[in-house]
């Protein structure tokens, strides 16, 4: 594995290594020195092309806690914004040696652009793509499930799956690449996987997905879920009118107090409520859901910095080059004392 | 002309050190930690994954035997070097082990590493620098279960369960039945291997 780009390209074996890595990670952050030398020398470039707050800081904070440099770039301010294109805007991170790309964009594809071509040679990590993927959320949220799953079950979430686990990702499906790569994710894991939203805010072919597709959010909630995912309303990508008024859309799609209520009166089961960020609190969400402790918003980003640690290490610190005189005594393979 | 058959992959195997042989040399290493350090106080031994970890809890197990005070799970942890290493770009990626305190910490301990097999010496020198970042013991010592030479860098045990002269030819193989079984049983035991 070179680039990070879908997770539809991860095995079951790929994603739990990740999962297991980032466990690992998570440790380092509770530690008084909350750095690894492992990246040394090595450079990360966050490219932006789109706004964004936790992915940005996430994966920052996760490149410096491995000691690898990094440089920060921001559609905003550059020389995109005189009309650079892609390509030269690669070229030049190739010129300044980087090791690793991180990449937002508006348009779907472009870090799958980015690697297939021969611009650039360092991995590439989508961070978001248009409506296609954003991969490392995905992994954060299996990962925050499965820790909830394994504390559940009283046992250590190392190297287990999410088999058994039902999951509803409710709302704006349709702008949502939060929503597609929690799916691969979620199925790849075993998880049984609900779409909820308005008919309107649901891709062409969603019958195709594997998941069950379901347009009453009481209904779902009565079934009893193990977790529920609220996706954040895109107004930004919306051109159309997809529901009468945002007040009617909150009634019927958004986490409520009502809904919290009867969720807490219905008792035993302990779902949690997760939100990739940022959220439009009282719109698909409200506060008391979001600052409930159902609500595993907050150890979503705490989680995300290790998971990004995990997916960077993993990318990085191996050989890839694959020339003849990197390749290692046999013996020293043998006993890597 | 009679040319003499040379099957290449073809390995001669000895076994050095027994699974009764295994034992009797972590009895004589944690006699010796003892007497080093004079008893139990401020004692940590921290075994490196996977191997040295097994071998440090049979040693605390020993330990504890002689002192009935002494818990053995509370003085033994493991310590993953991973991270930490200077061949990270020359190997295949590693995926990182568990890393472990025993609930004391090790601040202004006695800390013996334990690993399996000294060889180069650079996974030492890696577990001395990822010690630094938690915490400061007040000694650090290294256990070995098999010195096998050829260091790399100034660094020695200071207990050593068997020397051994090999060369760099062959590969030493350490069997611990915590982690390693054959045919669905534990096994014990070093071997070494060789050209034929």
């Amino acid at each position: 594995m070179k680039h990070l780009l879908s997770t539809t390209d991860l095995s079951r074996g790929d994603a739990i290594l990740i999962l297991d890595t980032a466990e690992e990670m998570a440790a380092v952050g509770e530690r008084e020195v909350k750095k690894l030398p492992a990246l040394r020398g090595r450079t990360v470039v966050n490219l932006f092309f789109e706004d964004s707050t936790r992915t940005r800081i996430s994966f920052e904070a996760a490149a410096k806690r491995l000691s690898a440099d990094v440089i920060n770039f921001a559609a905003k301010g550059s020389s995109v914004s005189k009309g650079e294109s892609l390509k030269d805007t690669a070229q030049t991170l190739e010129a300044m040696s980087a090791d690793a790309v991180v990449i937002r964009h508006w348009a779907s594809g472009a870090p799958a652009r980015l690697a297939s071509s021969d611009w650039i040679d360092a991995a590439v990590i989508n961070a978001g793509d248009g409506t296609h993927e954003h991969p490392t959320q995905a992994l954060l949220d299996a990962f925050t499930l499965r820790r909830h799953w394994a504390a559940l079950a009283g046992t250590s979430p190392g190297g287990s799956d999410l088999r058994g686990m039902s999951v509803a990702i409710v709302g704006d499906v349709l702008h949502s690449r939060v929503a597609r790569s929690n799916l691969w994710l979620l199925k790849t894991l075993g998880a049984d996987v609900t779409l909820v939203a308005p008919p309107t805010l649901l891709p062409v072919g969603v019958d195709s997905w594997p998941c069950r597709v379901n347009y009453n959010l009481d209904e779902v909630l009565q079934s009893g879920p193990d977790a529920v995912m609220m996706l954040r309303l895109q107004g930004e990508r919306m051109n159309a009118a997809f529901f009468p008024s945002t007040r009617e859309y909150s009634r019927r799609w958004g986490f409520d107090d009502a809904r919290l209520a009867t969720l807490d009166a219905a008792g035993g089961r302990s779902t949690v409520i997760m939100h990739p960020g940022p959220m439009n609190r009282g719109l698909e969400i409200s506060s008391a859901a979001a600052d409930s402790p159902r609500s595993t918003i907050l150890a979503q980003v705490r989680n995300g910095v290790s998971v990004r640690m995990a997916v960077l290490y993993l990318l990085l610190s191996g050989d890839s080059s694959g020339e003849p005189g990197r390749i290692p005594t046999p013996i020293l393979q043998e006993n890597p004392a | 002309m009679i040319v003499p058959t040379v099957q290449s992959g073809q390995m001669a195997s000895r076994v050095v050190l027994t699974d009764a042989d295994i034992e009797r040399v972590l009895t004589r290493i944690a006699h010796e930690i003892l007497e080093a350090n004079k008893g139990t106080e401020d004692l940590v031994l921290l075994g490196i994954p996977r191997r040295g970890f097994p071998l440090a809890q049979r040693l605390a197990h020993r330990i504890a035997q002689t002192d009935s005070s002494v818990d053995p799970s509370s003085i033994v942890g493991q310590l993953d070097v991973t991270m930490f290493r200077d061949d990270l770009r020359r190997h295949p990626t590693r995926p990182p082990g568990p890393t472990q305190l025993p609930p004391s910490g090790i601040d202004n301990k006695v800390v013996v590493l334990v690993d399996d097999v000294l060889y180069s010496g650079r996974t030492i020198r890696a577990a001395l620098d990822a010690i630094v970042d938690l915490g400061r013991p007040r000694i650090v010592r290294l256990a070995v279960l098999v010195d096998r030479g050829h260091r790399e860098l100034p660094i020695r045990a200071d207990h050593v369960g068997k020397n051994l002269p090999t060369s760099s030819a062959e590969k030493v193989r350490v069997r611990i039945g915590e982690v390693d079984s054959m045919d669905g049983r534990p096994v014990n035991e070093v071997v070494i291997e060789g050209p034929a």
